[in-house]
Parts: C-alpha cells; structure tokens; sequence
C-alpha cells in the first residue's frame, strides 16, 4: 500500500508545486451538533473485510474529511451512510435516531445528497436536465397529471426549473445549461454532478473526491464551492480527498482511514501529527526519510 | 411512377406498424437497459385479452379497457415478482429472463382467453378512400390511415412525456445509471413498473391494429421480429428512431418485393418470391456494418 501511495506521491501526498489557495474561510458558521453517528461499523465483501469497527460522527454544519490511501475503505465509508451498502455490523443515528437498513432512495429523501468518484451523471441528457433530476424528491405531481402535463405538473416543473437557475448560477455553469454532459470536459462534469446534488437542497453532501483529475484552476474553483456551500447554506459536507493540501485547509475534522480499519479522528492539525497516519502515507520511518504530510 | 408511388405509400403505413412494436422494445431498452424479449409476446397477449373479453359478452370499448388494465397488471407483475429480484444483475441475465416471460405469456394467454383465431373489428373498413383515390390516383385505406394517426399520437405522447416531465425525466436518468438516480431518491421499482407499464399498454395499441389486421393467432409474436431491423436502424434508445426505422424498413421491403425480383432473377436465375420476408434483416445486417449504432442510437465514446 505505501509503495502504491508513493506512486502518485507526488502530486497527492507532498504538497502542491503550485500551492492551491483555498481561502481561509472566514469560520463564521456555527458547527452544531451530531447529526450522524456511525458506531462499530463492520461492512465484508465475502471474506473481503472492507470496513472493521468503524466509529465516527459528523456534527452539523462541519466540513469532515475522511482521507486513507487507496483501497483504505473510504468510498465504502460513503455507500454506507449513503444506503448502498448495508453494514454486516454496528448502528448508524441519523440525528439521533437509529437507522435501520434503508434504500439509497428513502435516504437521499432525508436530506442525504451526493456525487460519485467515477463521474455517474446521465451522459444523454444535457445540464439541465440532469441538475432538474436532483429536484425529484422534492417534487410531487402523481403520475397522471405528469402523462397529461397537467395544472400542477407544469407548475411545478417551472418553479423548480427556478430552483434550479440558481444553482445553476451559483457554481458558474450558465453557458453550459443546454449541452449534454457527455460533451463536456471532466472538470465541468464535475461540476455539473455536484450541481444535481445540491438542486436537492441537502441537509448533507457526500463528496467522494471532488477535486481528482482536476488541474489547478479547477481545484481551486471546485475548492471555493464547497466552502462557499457549506457557509451560504449551511450544509453539511463529508469530503473524500487525496489532495492533502485542499483537505487540510478546508476540514474541520479528519478521519484517517487505513485497510478498513480507523487510524486516527480528530483536527487536520491533531491528524498530521499523529504518527500512524505518518505510516500508513509514507510507510515506516525507516523508508521514509522526510514525513512530509501535506502543508 | 404511380405504381412506385402507390407501392412507397403503402410501405410507409406498414412501416407505422412496425414501428409501433419498436416503440415497446425502446421503452423498456431505455429504462432498463434490457431487450424485453417478451414485447411480442405482449402484443399477442393484449389482443387475446381484447377478443377474449369480448367472447364473454363485453362491448369492445369494454374489452379494451380490460386488457388496458390486464397490460398494466401484467407490466407491474413482471416488475415486482422477476425484475426486482434481479436489481444489479448483467443485463443478459435480464434478457433470459423476458424470454422466460415470453414463453410464459404465450402459455397464459390462450389459457385464459382461448386459443381460436379471431378477428377484432375496430369498426374501420379496410378499403381504399375514394376521395383520395379520385385526386391523386394512390389507395389509401381508411384502415391504414387511422392505424398511422393512432400511432403518430401516441409516439407523440410518448416524446413529450419522456422529454417534459418528471417521471419521464427520471426514466431516463434510470435507464443511464442506477445508482446515480437512487442516490437523487428516485426509486427504482416504481420506475420500472411505469415503464412497463407504458410498454404494456402500447403492446396493446399493437396488438388492436395487428390482431384486426390479421387476426389474433400465435404469429403476432412474430411480428416483434420485424421490430428487429427497425431497432438496429434506428438505434435501440431512440423514439424518433423507432418510426423512422419503421418507415424506411416498410418502404425499403416494400419497394424490394416488387422491383428486386427481375434483377435477381436476372443475375442468378430461378424464381425469387416473399422477398419481403428476409429484405428487412439483410438491410438491417448490411446497415450494421455501416453504423452498428444505428440513425438515432448512443454512440458510446469511453474515456480511456
């Protein structure tokens, strides 16, 4: 695992040739309480152990990172606050109430919205459509009136096609809005994802590595959004990242994951500090020389 | 040049029907990404429901309603007791699946409705329009004219409804990427069981005008082979495609059966009759080799 860290070392692991400024947030927002409390996850595929007694929480209004090397159970973390994995082991509080295994779907109504690591938009359709899809749970026309376009289907259909014009307006992607996603760049897909997630007007956002194959300017961009939704809006955030630097100037807590296991919990400062992280990113002191973690 | 023109026109309304069976093949192709091999078998189904009701005394207005409603139960069955089961599998464990359905279906249908040919009368006379007949000097028949307004409004429906609304928006995120639209709270099941449903109840338009066409037989499930070549040319998630593939394979075997013949006949000799009967399917395998994506379909580009 270390030599496969090292690997793309470079750009992930030591910090930036260009450093990427993500302004310092003026930390204004309140952080509230646990809105999510993960106790004793354990999650195996087979006899493959994904994740082992994972406990962990996420307060209100925080941004919350998990980082971990590849492989190290971080996208499994997400499916399963998400509802696409269901763990074999432990309870999950969803604000302070236990919840039982649900569909994605139930809980993407709860307010739990997201993006994936490989791009999953609907590569068919153009922009606005697919930010239009975020708005499903929030709308509620029956199926009649929707065959018939109807009084209260077309309504509806217009005030959240608003909706919609503003986050549109807010992540910058106007001159886009007609052109089928597959069409265009990977930064802007990107974008566009993270758009159909917060048309849904989430209480939480899972961000499974916004910022990869991203060059500078768009890390820098996708770096502001997210600050600038969890402060305009209060949301929730957990980040996936390997970006070390985007992920120490932007979290409020770490969770440091490693073989499916936790390594470490705490502030970006407590987590650079602490010298099982320095393993498992940089491998025994021994191999190496300079434990050189992000900033 | 009137006999070609007579001959094209004539194409173009067959070409509407075969459309029509295409349409259900795209509906469900584009939701779940699975070749619903049981499209035919739909069709028969519906228009045994229609003739069987009317047997027991129901007007046809009646008997359509019914089998609207059998169509729907059918569709939303399929859904909860195979598809939902197999959420997440390969689609060709999908496909095998409809061909259990077909089989299924075939079996179902005469059980319930009897297995006598019978004719449905729609009321509309299968005979050329005089007025048009007199003007331009090309047979149209009433029927083939009100079979093809039939169909242009319901792929009219169809479009706007997958293209406007909601639901159909959903449809279509669905059938791009599962998860992704699971994690927006579209939920999957109720989905599939609107498209199917939908495919239902145009299997059973297919199977009105089919079945008082030709009769309600067993080889109305062979008329979803037709569908086949319509789908290769006009790709297998397009509507618009589906009627234009419907078209040009009407028009294209049309024209073949009465032109194709003396030049083969030239060329290998021997006697070359129901041309119409492969035409479609060599035009379609020539057609793949030119654009295996068909007029309309997806071209897959993936990023290495």
């Amino acid at each position: 695992m270390s030599t496969n860290m090292k690997r793309h070392g470079n750009e992930e692991v030591l910090p930036p040739a260009v450093p990427i400024a993500c302004p310092e947030a003026l930390r204004t927002r309140h952080i509230g309480g646990v809105v999510l409390d993960l106790q004793h996850i354990s999650l195996a595929f087979g006899g493959v152990k994904a994740l082992t007694d994972i406990s962990f929480d996420i307060r209100e209004h925080e941004i919350r990172a998990i980082i971990g090397p590849n492989g190290a159970g971080k996208s499994s973390m997400i499916n399963v606050i998400n509802g696409v994995y269901h763990p074999q082991n432990g309870k999950v509080f969803f604000r302070g109430q236990q919840r039982h295994s649900m569909s994605p779907s139930r809980i993407a109504r709860q307010g739990i919205a997201r993006t994936f690591q490989n791009i999953a938009l609907f590569k068919g359709m153009s922009v606005l459509d697919n930010i239009m899809t975020g708005r499903n749970t929030k709308m509620h026309s029956g199926l009649l009136s929707n065959a018939l376009w109807w009084g209260r289907a077309r309504q509806e259909e217009m005030a959240h096609r608003h909706k919609v014009e503003e986050v549109i307006d807010f992540l910058e992607i106007q001159h886009i809005r007609k052109t089928p996603v597959g069409r265009l760049p990977y930064g802007l897909q990107k974008r566009v994802e993270l758009a159909r997630a917060l048309a849904a007007e989430p209480d939480m956002l899972l961000l499974d590595e916004p910022m990869a194959g991203m060059n500078v300017e768009e890390k820098q961009d996708m770096c502001r959004f997210i600050l600038d939704v969890n402060e305009q809006f209060g949301t929730t955030i957990v980040l996936i990242e390997h970006d070390m630097g985007v992920v120490m100037d932007i979290s409020d807590r770490v969770v440091v994951l490693d073989y499916g296991r936790k390594i470490g919990d705490g502030t970006p400062g407590e987590v650079m500090t602490n010298p099982e992280v320095i393993r498992a990113y940089l491998g025994t002191a021994a191999e190496a020389s300079e434990p050189t973690l992000g900033v | 040049m009137q006999f070609f023109f007579e001959v094209a026109v004539s194409g173009l309304l067959s070409g509407l029907m075969y459309s029509l069976v295409a349409l259900g093949f795209v509906l469900i192709y584009k939701a779940s990404g699975v070749f619903n091999f049981a499209q035919g078998a739909m069709v028969y189904f519906a228009a045994l429901a229609v003739v069987g009701l009317m047997d027991k005394g129901f007007p046809l207005w009646a008997a359509i309603l019914g089998a609207f409603v059998v169509m729907i139960m059918v569709g939303m069955a399929t859904e909860r007791l195979v598809l939902r089961r197999l959420v997440n599998q390969p689609p060709i464990t999908l496909f095998m699946a409809t061909i259990g359905l077909a089989f299924f279906l075939e079996g179902l249908g005469p059980l319930l409705f009897g297995s006598a040919v019978r004719a449905i009368d729609l009321g509309i006379v299968d005979e050329p329009i005089m007025a048009i007949m007199d003007s331009i000097g090309i047979g149209i028949s009433k029927f083939d004219l009100f079979a093809s307004g039939m169909v242009i409004v319901l792929v009219a429906l169809l479009a706007l409804f997958f293209q406007k609304t909601k639901v159909g928006r959903a449809l279509r995120a669905v059938a791009d990427d599962h998860q992704a639209a699971l994690s927006l709270g579209i939920p999957l099941q109720h989905i599939w069981a609107v498209v199917w449903g939908v495919a239902g109840f145009v299997a059973l338009v297919a199977g009105l005008l089919w079945g008082s066409r030709n009769g309600v037989q067993f080889a109305l499930t062979m008329t979803a082979l037709k569908a086949l070549p319509v789908l290769i040319l006009g790709g297998f998630t397009s509507i618009p495609g589906a009627i234009v593939g419907g078209l040009i394979i009407g028009v294209s075997e049309k024209l073949a059966e009465i032109y194709l013949p003396p030049v083969l006949q030239d060329l290998f000799g021997g006697n070359f009759g129901g041309i119409e009967g492969w035409f479609p399917y060599v035009f379609a395998l020539l057609f793949l080799l030119v654009r295996p994506e068909g007029l309309f379909g997806e071209r897959h580009i993936d990023r290495v």
